[in-house]
């Protein structure tokens, strides 16, 4: 009998290898295709379960924690709500979703950003996120909303030097704390990275560096401002029709001469122009770190809405220099163009997050400033600089003036939008300030103002902002 | 070193098996070690040794691995059942001291175990009987469209099928022993199949066409796939016939046809088992969620696991609570294990249950008179085949049903059960090695 109880051995150990091998297809063959099964809501749990990180202001104000929720889970509460839902968004584990911050920066808050935390994790039992300090002021923050007072628009202020985003704001805004709750006017949109607005005469600045930093012409070259002038065939106006004869492109800027400007780029040509664009990091997306999807390049688009190739024939680049012309951009590429500037030619990558702290208070991720392009020379910034000091001091800009001898470089824009004869415009404020240690850019804009211009809408607010951020020594 | 040495040293393993896993969920309950890990480690340890003691003095020559891997079997039971349920843990450690007198009063009162061959029929229809228990009104409890236990005072539910595993393989073992020779001598050959004397056969059969009748009539097709394994193989063993086993298989493959097609709890399961991971079967009621969520939680857990007292078994927020892993101390604790020690702790559990089976088949190769190698290998069959009925079926080698995993599974009858069937293999085992 011993012969077959051997068999029935060998019998019995086959069996178990099949229950080995079928354990080994579960946990290591199949195990990625079983943890993405949709039906599979382990990883759901899982992520409810782990205490993500807080969301801090510069100031230290608390933007986003974790609340426990019941049976060992946690859910988001966002005690500023609407004030800075649009950078920090909100994340709803239950729902798989998020948004801002709180997605672009889901491996800090959840804790993933350090190995030491991951290998540790499942015998440390809670599994706790890192805070995210950023670079967002409160106070600058009130005062935009303040300033915007519920009309559609958006303010985005960022330090030239580091590129650290100091406030961002767009009206309508919602409530993070309940992000399903149906809004009007794509509440959930973020205007200040992805609005598509005309930015009018404050692209002036980008045809004044080019003109420049190309070395045809200098802020004392001499253009013939008459109106009209023909452009790509048809006739561009200045503002009232208004002739201003031989000026030089300073006097040009100071009181936003369309014509001197179109000529000027069209003088340049489309590839200098181009050229000049992309430095200033149009037709690209600006490397902040927000979602992909939330974030939109700037570029100018045909008529029928198609986005040109850049450097295309086609464009109407008279009229694109003068913000014009199809071009669409979003507050958040004009507020780099005036940091750009700002920081002698120097553009850094915009950011918001500053630094991961972990629980123990160790700092575990430092944002660096770096650079993102050298749209200019240091000297085409200073000669950029000084013609936007004047704009202040006594063209569009003065409504902007911070008094107390502060300097301020800025440019306006009144685009006007919408159906001929409505009387719609799309005011802008660019600017930055202090000239001589620049601190803060910024870019301030008005969606459909009945009539409103750059100088009376828009340049009180960026005012104000500004002087916000000086007074707290930004 | 002698044998009673080298099961105290084999103990070693399963007090520091349970002192660390206890001392692994304290620290993950409460971030605190309590010295309560300790003193289960130390009451455990203080069970193995009285044990231990007492089979020093009654059964000197016995398979010195037997005990030793049913302890870390145990205690590794004992820890995961902890793990999810505190309460049921304490009631496990009760059934565990019951096992163990259960065990001690085998070894004392059948110490010449051949005495049981006078008793198989009354055994044979003891087991039968408590096989019915569960269908009978009031006292019968179904799980998940299965007879599968009975309700005694103060809730507490006993599985009788456990012990009927015993007492058919102790009947079986008795009566092939006596008919192995004539079954084999009289057989011939019908339509080139080699068939068995009816005359002998019959009584076997009888048992089998009851068997499968009550499981039928109970739905139980895991303890049903168990028992007749059980049979082939002693039959296989007894007369070294292998059409015998082939021509059983056939017969049971007919029987699990008509079943699969007939009974709609089974129909049931074995859709689940074929499509686990359909959303509708996923969502029907009694449908594919337990499976499916038991390979997800082995999936969770791969090479090492999430660690102990890690798994995620219910669904946080909900109230009452839902499981997101059903029956977890019970059907489909191997999963549980799988999640938390990966597939390289599951693979040591299957391991520690092959060589259980190993020492068990090894004692009937020992042994020296037909009923012990009968018997032996009928008890390591049983048990083998219990492991591969689960463990199957949560792994989805084959279909799911709720059979429970020896020594680890929560449940009062399988300790109990598996501590009489540990002692009659140790009483053979202690009989075989007895130098004459």
């Amino acid at each position: 009998m011993n012969a077959q109880i051997v068999r029935l051995f060998g019998l019995i150990v086959v069996l178990f290898g099949l229950l080995i091998v079928w354990t080994t297809r579960w946990t290591v063959i199949d195990a990625s295709a079983l943890n993405s099964n949709p039906l599979n809501s382990r990883a759901l749990i899982a992520q409810l379960r782990v205490k993500r990180g807080r969301i801090l202001a510069a100031d230290g104000t608390v933007l986003a924690r974790s609340v426990p929720a019941g049976g060992g889970t946690f859910s988001r509460s966002y005690s500023q709500g609407s004030l800075f839902a649009q950078p920090v968004g909100y994340a709803d584990v239950r729902e798989g979703s998020a948004a801002g911050l709180e997605r672009s920066r889901g491996p800090e808050l959840r804790g993933l950003s350090t190995g030491l935390t991951s290998i540790f994790g499942p015998l440390g039992g809670q599994q706790v996120g890192d805070d995210v300090d950023t670079s967002l002021d409160p106070r600058a923050q009130a005062v935009a909303r303040e300033g915007l007072a519920g009309r559609p628009g958006s303010v985005v202020a960022l330090d030239p030097r580091t590129g650290a985003v100091l406030a961002m704001y767009s009206d309508p805004s919602y409530d993070d704390n309940r992000p399903k709750a149906p809004c009007s006017d794509a509440c959930q949109l973020d205007r200040a990275t992805q609005g598509r607005y005309p930015p009018g005469s404050t692209f002036k600045i980008v045809t004044a560096t080019a003109a420049i930093d190309s070395g045809r012409y200098t802020p004392s070259s001499v253009v013939d401002g008459r109106s009209p002038v023909t452009i790509s065939g048809v006739p561009l106006a200045n503002d009232n029709d208004q002739p201003f004869g031989d000026i030089d492109l300073t006097t040009a800027l100071t009181y936003s001469v369309n014509t001197v400007w179109a000529q000027v780029a069209v003088a340049l040509g489309t590839p200098t122009m181009t050229s000049y664009m992309r430095r200033f990091g149009f037709y690209a997306t600006p490397p902040i770190d927000l979602p992909p999807g939330e974030v939109r390049s700037s570029y100018p688009v045909s008529s029928q809405g198609r986005a040109y190739p850049p450097g295309s024939p086609n464009e109407d680049i008279g009229r694109i220099a003068i913000g014009q012309g199809g071009l669409e951009v979003t507050p958040l590429q004009m507020a780099m163009v005036a940091s750009a500037v700002a920081n002698g030619g120097r553009l850094m990558r915009p950011h918001l997050m500053t630094r991961a702290i972990d629980q123990d208070g160790r700092t575990v991720k430092t944002v660096t400033p770096t650079l993102y392009h050298q749209v200019m020379q240091r000297s085409t910034a200073q000669q950029v600089a000084q013609m936007m000091e004047k704009v202040v001091d006594e063209g569009t800009g003065t409504p902007a003036q911070l008094g107390s001898g502060i300097p301020f470089a800025g440019k306006t824009g009144t685009a006007s939008v919408g159906p001929t004869g409505e009387g719609l415009t799309q005011p802008w404020f660019i600017g930055f300030a202090p000239i001589d240690d620049p601190q803060v850019a910024i870019a301030v804009t008005i969606e459909r103002s009945e009539g409103g211009f750059g100088g009376t809408v828009a340049a009180p607010i960026a005012k104000s902002v500004v002087q916000t951020l000086l007074a707290e020594g930004k | 070193m002698s044998a009673r040495n080298r099961e105290l040293f084999a103990l070693v393993p399963a007090s520091l098996l349970v002192t660390a896993g206890f001392t692994g969920v304290f620290i993950q309950r409460s971030n605190v070690l309590s010295n309560v890990s300790l003193t289960y480690g130390a009451i455990f340890l203080a069970l193995c040794l009285a044990t231990h003691l007492f089979i020093r003095f009654t059964l000197r020559h016995a398979d010195p691995y037997m005990f030793p891997l049913a302890a870390v079997l145990a205690s590794f039971g004992v820890v995961m059942v902890y793990r999810i349920d505190a309460t049921e843990a304490r009631q496990q450690a009760q059934w565990f001291v019951l096992g163990l007198l259960l065990f001690g009063a085998t070894i004392i009162f059948f110490r010449d175990y051949r005495r049981l061959e006078r008793y198989r029929y009354i055994i044979v229809l003891v087991s039968l009987a408590l096989l019915v228990l569960p269908r009978l009104p009031h006292v019968g409890y179904a799980a998940n469209g299965a007879y599968l236990g009975v309700r005694l005072p103060g809730g507490i539910v006993f599985q009788p099928t456990e012990f009927s595993k015993i007492g058919l393989v102790i009947f079986l073992a008795s009566y092939l022993r006596d008919t192995r020779q004539v079954m084999v001598m009289g057989a011939r050959r019908i339509l080139g199949v080699t068939l068995p004397p009816l005359k002998h056969f019959g009584p076997v059969l009888v048992i089998w066409g009851v068997a499968m009748v009550i499981l039928v009539a109970l739905h139980d097709v895991g303890s049903s796939l168990m028992f007749y394994g059980a049979l082939l193989a002693i039959l296989y063993v007894a007369t070294a016939r292998l059409s015998f086993v082939v021509v059983g298989l056939a017969a049971f493959a007919l029987g699990a046809w008509f079943l699969g097609t007939h009974v709609a709890h089974i129909t049931g399961r074995f859709e689940s088992w074929l499509h686990p991971f359909q959303y509708r079967l996923y969502h029907a009621p009694l449908g594919s969620y337990q499976l499916a969520n038991g390979i997800f939680a082995q999936a969770a857990g791969g090479l090492f696991g999430q660690g102990f007292g890690q798994s995620v078994l219910t669904i946080p927020g909900t109230h009452p609570v839902a499981y997101l892993l059903p029956a977890p101390e019970t059907d489909m604790i191997y999963a549980v294990i799988t999640n938390e020690v990966g597939l390289f702790g599951a693979t040591a559990v299957l391991i520690a249950y092959l060589l259980f089976v190993y020492r068990g088949l090894k004692a009937a190769a020992l042994a020296r008179d037909s009923f012990s190698k009968l018997l032996a290998t009928g008890l390591a069959a049983v048990f083998g085949l219990q492991v591969f009925v689960i463990v199957g079926g949560v792994t989805r080698v084959i279909p799911l049903t709720g059979v429970t995993l020896p020594f680890i599974s929560y449940g009062g009858a399988s300790i109990v059960a598996n501590f009489v069937l540990l002692a009659l293999l140790l009483l053979v085992s202690d009989r075989a090695r007895r130098p004459s």
